[in-house]
């Protein structure tokens, strides 16, 4: 089982609390743990990678056992703590802007 | 008796504010998707116990959310565990992928960037929901980077109406300050195939074919800060009213000058008359009286925040050109707030209501049509947007 960690906003958009936990087939790769978790949750398409670039949001960061995977192939597998579950994936809202003054 | 629904989006959620007809006292629920931006909600006229939302965030982009039950529950429609028949997963209810189809006529995929380059398009938030007045289904949504996309299945899927990037002047349009965006959507109660929209800063746009062909509606319009002061595109439109009793009459607070159109938009002149300035974002119309229009004067593109710090309505009771201040109950001094485009609206008892936001976090309402003033909330987050519902 894979376990992703998101964040606030995203877990109460998706109704869930704590990490959520997948089954995702070999080879565990970011792109099919995104995958399983759009289908377990279609209301996340669209918030952490785009829906048609499939491309990671700008102020989104994955984070695992200490490194930054952000800029990794979405194909390279992850970790293989995250593999076996003994790590979580971490899915980061950056400390960054993202708002603008806008509206006005 | 009549009672009505205040909708108000936030830069930090959503809250919906009811009273009785009286408007005196009130019941304050909220926040709802609290920590994101609410750019707009709007209740649908068929069905008001359906409210559509636009909920949005820099980090984690476009939410379309819906509630069936007047604001009690919410739900992104789409968004929840389905899958298809051959088992795939349904529910896209934040995807909106602009139309590049050649049957649709192949938009323009490029505009005008801050540096004079051609950019291309990028879907960034919806600003606008407007439900159809005919189908509690059916819903507009205006968009930046500026397009109108229509859902006819309650907001689980979006189509762009691609004709109006794609009918010529895309390539000029450009950004204003606040992004480009499609901010004002209007229905024509007469015309079920008529719409108007505005763009910042490309100016007024109506189709009269339900969104096949479009075309610009700003002869009349002048604008000190594009080179060509009355080019075809270009201007800065901020919010476009109308009295659905008079759907051929619209009034527009432009970046600088409030506008009248007698002709569908086809032609314009201004009405800014003694408006101490006539800068601003916010208009609206009368609910039973075609020629009385509401503006919230700020006082220039530099300084936004009212004159001399007097937070003021002023109410044209001859459809512009002659405008007298409604201040009773607004703070006169100390006030350094705004108002923004979608930020104020109008009931339909009896006696109008009037309401408006601001950024410090007010919602006022004169139930009165702008005589007095009080404020419904203090406290909250930035007002962004602000609709009533009058429910019987």
């Amino acid at each position: 089982m894979i376990r992703v960690e998101l964040p606030h906003h995203l877990r109460t958009l998706a109704q869930v609390s704590g990490a959520v936990t997948l089954e995702v087939e070999e080879p565990v790769t970011l792109r099919r743990v995104l995958d399983e978790l759009e289908t377990r949750y279609p209301v996340l398409r669209g918030t952490i990678r785009d829906h048609d670039t499939l491309r990671r949001r700008a102020f989104l960061r994955f984070f695992a056992c200490e490194e930054d995977l952000s800029h990794s192939a979405t194909d390279d597998l992850l970790p293989e703590a995250v593999r076996t579950g003994r790590e979580p994936l971490l899915v980061i809202g950056a400390i960054a802007g993202g708002a603008l003054e806008a509206v006005s | 008796m009549s009672r009505v629904r205040v909708l108000v989006g936030t830069r930090k959620g959503a809250f919906v504010l009811t009273a009785d007809g009286k408007r005196e006292s009130w019941e304050v629920s909220g926040p709802f998707f609290a920590g994101w931006e609410i750019y707009h909600m709007k209740g649908s006229p068929v069905n008001p116990e359906r409210i559509y939302v636009s909920q949005t965030s820099g980090w984690f982009g476009q939410v379309i959310q819906r509630s069936d039950d007047g604001g009690k529950t919410w739900n992104a429609p789409g968004g929840g565990v389905q899958k298809s028949p051959e088992g795939f997963p349904v529910g896209e209810s934040n995807r909106f992928s602009y139309d590049t189809s050649e049957e649709t006529g192949r938009p323009l995929t490029t505009h005008q960037w801050y540096d004079g380059t051609q950019h291309p398009w990028e879907f960034k938030r919806v600003w606008h929901l407007e439900p159809s007045l005919r189908d509690a289904e059916a819903v507009y949504a205006g968009v930046e980077d500026a397009a109108l996309f229509r859902s006819g299945d309650g907001g689980h899927s979006w189509q762009e109406l691609a004709a109006l990037r794609g009918h010529g002047t895309g390539p000029q349009w450009q950004p204003g300050a606040g992004g480009m965006c499609l901010h004002t959507i209007v229905l024509d109660p007469k015309d079920p195939e008529r719409i108007y929209i505005a763009i910042s800063a490309a100016g007024a746009f109506r189709t009269d074919d339900g969104g096949k062909r479009w075309k610009p509606i700003n002869k009349g319009l002048r604008s000190e800060s594009i080179p060509d002061q009355d080019a075809e595109v270009g201007h800065c439109v901020h919010h476009i009213a109308m009295n659905p009793r008079r759907p051929g009459v619209l009034f527009m607070q432009k970046h600088w000058d409030v506008m009248r159109s007698d002709d569908a938009g086809d032609t314009w002149r201004e009405v800014s008359g003694n408006l101490p300035t006539d800068f601003g974002f916010a208009i609206d119309v009368h609910a039973h009286e075609p020629e009385t229009v509401y503006v919230a004067p700020i006082t220039s593109d530099s300084l936004h925040f009212p004159m001399e710090g007097k937070l003021q309505v002023w109410r044209s009771r001859t459809g512009g050109d002659e405008w007298e201040a409604m201040t009773k109950g607004l703070p006169q001094k100390d006030c350094y707030v705004n108002v923004l485009r979608d930020a104020m609206a109008v009931d339909s008892m009896d006696e109008c209501g009037i309401y408006f936001g601001t950024t410090g976090g007010q919602v006022y309402v004169s139930p009165d049509g702008g005589e007095h003033w009080r404020p419904i909330v203090h406290d909250l987050p930035a007002v962004l947007s602000v609709e009533v519902q009058t429910l019987t």
